[in-house]
């Protein structure tokens, strides 16, 4: 057994722990003024100004086929790094950063189904829950989305 | 001509200057790695490139010494390199030795404008005998010894004319010289009292350039928010400070753009080989001529328009020329005259080519889409001239009957179109059968920094680039509704009498209108021409026009057609530049057939006839009054206390320039009466050959479109004729009568000054 651990970024989605490597997080923002894109596919919430950089913000619970958070509550931006710029994940909730050995590692369960089965590598097992971590890559790639631009409503 | 060429082997020369350097520097560096034994394999390569590359560059500028020195270098390094000799320690010494005296004739080159005569021959000789293999000699050792210390002297001093008894390297290394000491008196002084070229140029990435513009924009946006909030402040001290801040980020901005921009001789310096190597292999005589070669571009405009210039050039000789014979036949010299001309004009880059060959055989054109299925017959036979030009700029198009090494290989004119229209530029042909073809295109000055008009759409803020913008109309509520006509769904509006298809914005993107209140509000149509095409857009609300900073969107967003980027507005918050081209196709405003649209734009050709654009006006006699629209440059208002009076003339400051003005109604038969114009003024700036004056009217009524039957009328002083335009007897001005009349010295300086 092998006793690296790696740290991540967590945060909550709908009462579900998730985290994404420390190392591919920027940085992490409160709620921020959102430019709307008309036409873009329905995660992309919109386009914030990230200290002169224009940043996509993806909504994790729409990405994740999560119901719609609650009107009144304001999502929290985690900027990951791409190759192609900067990314923001909309999340519920900012939890700590924890590392975790790599021995508590195990691969989804099986019964995972639809696009969470894609978009998550594995599950941790902590001492009181279960850490989700996501596949930032896949996460970010919209274009296996059925809902791209205004084609479809032609 | 022969200034172009001086001033282009002086840049020549300063390149190679500047790249030899470095790669000399190299070549030390690499022979010492080679000395102590940490050569790699790809090391004896490298040494033989810099020696081979400063032998073409020299080569191609005619310096005839330092090619023919380099020449005897490389012999030795490609046999190093291809393993027929082993490196030895005498023969790392020669070498180094070599590469001194190339610096050195680097260094004279740059002081003096020559190689120098130092007489190399005795390390010719012993890199020779190190080639053969053959033993040194002891005599010629003190030679590169004593040589080694001229070249420390040199400092300070032109080269040493030497003895030289022993005869020149080549025979031909004489006459090459005659073109850089021609240029030396002009770069000797700088040369010698500055530093020299390698020290004062370095070279940067250019992603480092980029990344400084980046900031700069940063710079930009904080700046304009710390001016918001210091405009309502009273502290004297802060607003000082934020004064310089303001001027001192507006001077930095303009400062590191210039990093960015390159004269366009960049590109155009390998032009005169090409154009000699492509007419020798046709059979045809071309000179070229190149104006504007300072013209300054964005790099990333440079790189952009090089193959489609290059493809352009390439394309008018194989095409554009005659052969000699040919051209003797009809009338003109043997020799063709190729111009190339760059020139800045209202924030654009402007570059023509032209040729005086035969022009385009329009029946040929015609014939060959239609062969090639591009139109069909009866389209291509209602096409007026100036719609045939631009059918070679259809995909697959081309006249060639077979394909040579110049053109008739499928890239055609179609590319170039498409490549110039992708950085916001336009293409546009003109040809005169007999008489030549001319291309003209305009390009933005810089990608980075655009003008936009900002509008409001469904809540949202857009940036529309100014150069897809044709016009704003504003319709009141009560005209709204009525010239607004919807046709199955589509609206349409009557511009000038042409219909005018218009879309929603706010539709068009899915946007909720943002109340039905605004249904009784005027109606604000942005009138955008999208390949060749007009339609409008109506949106809630122009803003204003702006300089914008265009940032890319991610690759999440890449597949919106409607979108060319996104910027930063002066309020931090991000807003969308609309792409008209891809909003136009989204909205199926534009057929995606080209058929189609190219039978819609000859049909539109042939309505319009003769069609001309007037200006109608009131000079102040109640009558109407027309100009061409194409004489007026621009309409401006001026309040009448920045009259002042020059040469007895009323003039006004414009633009950095002395306009004069001209009381047209003064000059009218029935106008002396009504000579007090209104406050402000009424003014329509009048162009010719580059002066202008000022039209003084009482006001400006419209533009309208008019086939016109004019009737000559030469009893009426300043009336040119009459005509009937929009049911009105409406007379023509005579502007140059009026000038004339005027007496001002419009027309006699522009004769002193051709």
């Amino acid at each position: 057994m092998s006793q690296t651990s790696k740290q991540f970024c967590t945060f909550f989605l709908n009462d579900l722990f998730f985290g994404v490597e420390v190392l591919q997080v920027q940085e992490v923002l409160r709620c921020q003024p959102m430019t709307r894109v008309p036409l873009a596919p329905p995660t992309v919430r919109g386009l914030i100004n990230l200290r002169g950089q224009i940043v996509t913000a993806l909504d994790l619970r729409h990405r994740l086929e999560l119901p719609e958070r609650d009107a009144g509550s304001q999502p929290m931006n985690v900027v990951v790094r791409s190759d192609d710029g900067a990314v923001s994940l909309l999340v519920d909730e900012i939890g700590d950063v924890v590392e975790i050995n790599d021995d508590a590692f195990e691969h989804p369960p099986e019964t995972l189904r639809g696009v969470a089965r894609e978009l998550i590598k594995g599950v941790y097992k902590l001492k009181d829950r279960l850490l989700l971590v996501l596949d930032t890559e896949r996460t970010l790639n919209l274009s296996g989305t059925a809902t791209l631009t205004g084609e479809q409503n032609n | 001509m022969a200034i172009n060429n001086e001033a282009l082997q002086l840049q020549l020369i300063k390149d190679l200057i500047v790249e030899s350097n470095e790669g000399l520097d190299r070549l030390d560096h690499e022979l010492l790695a080679l000395e102590k034994g940490q050569g790699g394999p790809d090391t004896l390569n490298i040494i033989f490139r810099v020696i081979h590359t400063i032998k073409g560059t020299a080569g191609c500028i005619g310096l005839g010494k330092i090619e023919s020195i380099a020449h005897v270098g490389e012999n030795l390094f490609s046999q190093l390199r291809d393993g027929q000799l082993t490196l030895t320690p005498p023969m790392i010494a020669a070498l180094l030795e070599y590469s001194d005296a190339l610096k050195a004739m680097l260094r004279s080159l740059e002081q003096s404008g020559r190689e120098g005569d130092h007489d190399y021959s005795a390390l010719l000789e012993k890199l020779r005998r190190l080639q053969t293999g053959e033993p040194l000699a002891e005599a010629p050792a003190a030679a590169p010894a004593a040589a080694a210390q001229n070249w420390g002297l040199f400092e300070d001093e032109p080269a040493p004319v030497g003895p030289a008894p022993a005869a020149p390297v080549t025979p031909t290394a004489q006459t090459p010289q005659a073109a850089p000491s021609k240029a030396a008196p002009v770069e000797t002084p700088a040369a010698r009292s500055g530093p020299s070229v390698s020290d004062t140029a370095i070279r940067v990435e250019v992603g480092q350039l980029d990344k400084l513009m980046n900031l700069v924009g940063e710079l930009v946006l904080a700046r304009n928010q710390i001016l918001q909030f210091t405009g309502e402040s009273k502290e004297p001290t802060l607003l000082n400070a934020s004064q310089r801040l303001n001027i001192i980020t507006t001077e930095l901005q303009e400062s590191v753009m210039k990093t960015r921009m390159q004269p366009i001789e960049n590109i155009w310096a390998k032009f005169p080989r090409i154009v000699r190597d492509v007419a020798n292999d046709l059979g045809k005589q071309v000179r070229l001529v190149m104006e504007g070669n300072e013209t300054e571009l964005d790099r990333t405009i440079i790189e952009a328009i090089k193959d489609p210039l290059l493809h352009i050039v390439r394309n008018s000789l194989d095409h554009g020329f005659e052969p000699p014979a040919g051209r003797v036949a009809a009338g003109k010299s043997a020799e063709g005259v190729l111009l190339l001309r760059a020139f800045h004009e209202g924030g654009q880059v402007n570059i023509e080519i032209s040729d005086d060959g035969d022009g385009i055989n329009v029946p040929r054109v015609k014939q060959k889409a239609v062969e090639k299925g591009l139109v069909t017959a009866e389209a291509a036979g209602r096409m007026s001239d100036r719609e045939a030009f631009n059918l070679i700029f259809l995909p697959g198009f081309s006249t060639a009957d077979k394909v040579t090494n110049v053109s008739g290989r499928g890239v055609g004119m179609d590319v170039v179109k498409t490549n110039v229209e992708k950085i916001g530029g336009s293409v546009d042909v003109l040809s005169k059968a007999g008489q030549g073809t001319t291309l003209k295109i305009k390009i933005p000055l810089t990608l980075a920094i655009i003008p936009a008009l900002i509008v409001t759409s469904g809540g949202e803020r857009f940036a529309i680039p100014q150069v897809s913008l044709l016009e704003l109309v504003r319709l009141e509520a009560e005209q709204a509704r009525k010239h607004i006509e919807v046709l199955y769904g589509s609206a349409v509006y009557r511009l000038r009498g042409q219909l005018l298809p218009l879309i929603y914005l706010n539709r068009e993107l899915k946007l909720a209108p943002v109340a039905e209140a605004k249904n009784n509000e005027a109606a604000q149509i942005v009138v955008v021409q999208a390949d060749g095409r007009q339609f409008g857009m109506i949106v809630d609300e122009i803003n204003d026009t702006e300089e914008i900073v265009v940032k890319p969107l991610s690759k999440q967003l890449k597949g919106i057609a409607c979108f060319a980027g996104a910027t930063i507005m002066g309020d931090g918050r991000v807003a969308l530049i609309l792409d008209v081209m891809g909003l136009a196709q989204y909205a199926k405003v534009i057929a995606e057939v080209h058929d189609r649209a190219l039978t819609d734009q000859a049909k539109k050709a042939e309505s319009a006839g003769d069609k001309q654009s007037f200006l109608v006006f009131d000079a102040g006699t109640n009558a109407h009054m027309a100009i061409a629209l194409s004489a007026v440059a621009r309409l401006e208002e001026f309040p009448r206390k920045l009259v002042e009076r020059a040469g007895g003339q009323e003039v006004v400051q414009y633009r950095g320039q002395i306009l004069p003005l001209i009381h047209v109604a003064r000059f009218l038969p029935d106008g002396g009466a009504a000579a007090t114009p209104p406050d402000p003024m009424q003014v329509v700036v009048y162009t010719e050959q580059g002066r202008s004056v000022g039209l003084v009217v009482e006001h400006i009524c419209d533009i309208v479109e008019e086939t016109l039957a004019v009737r000559r009328d030469q009893r009426r002083a300043g009336i040119a004729g009459s005509a009937v335009i929009q049911d009105k007897v409406t007379d023509l001005l005579d502007v140059p009568g009026i000038i004339r009349a005027a007496n001002t010295d419009f027309y006699t300086t522009t004769k002193e000054q051709p």
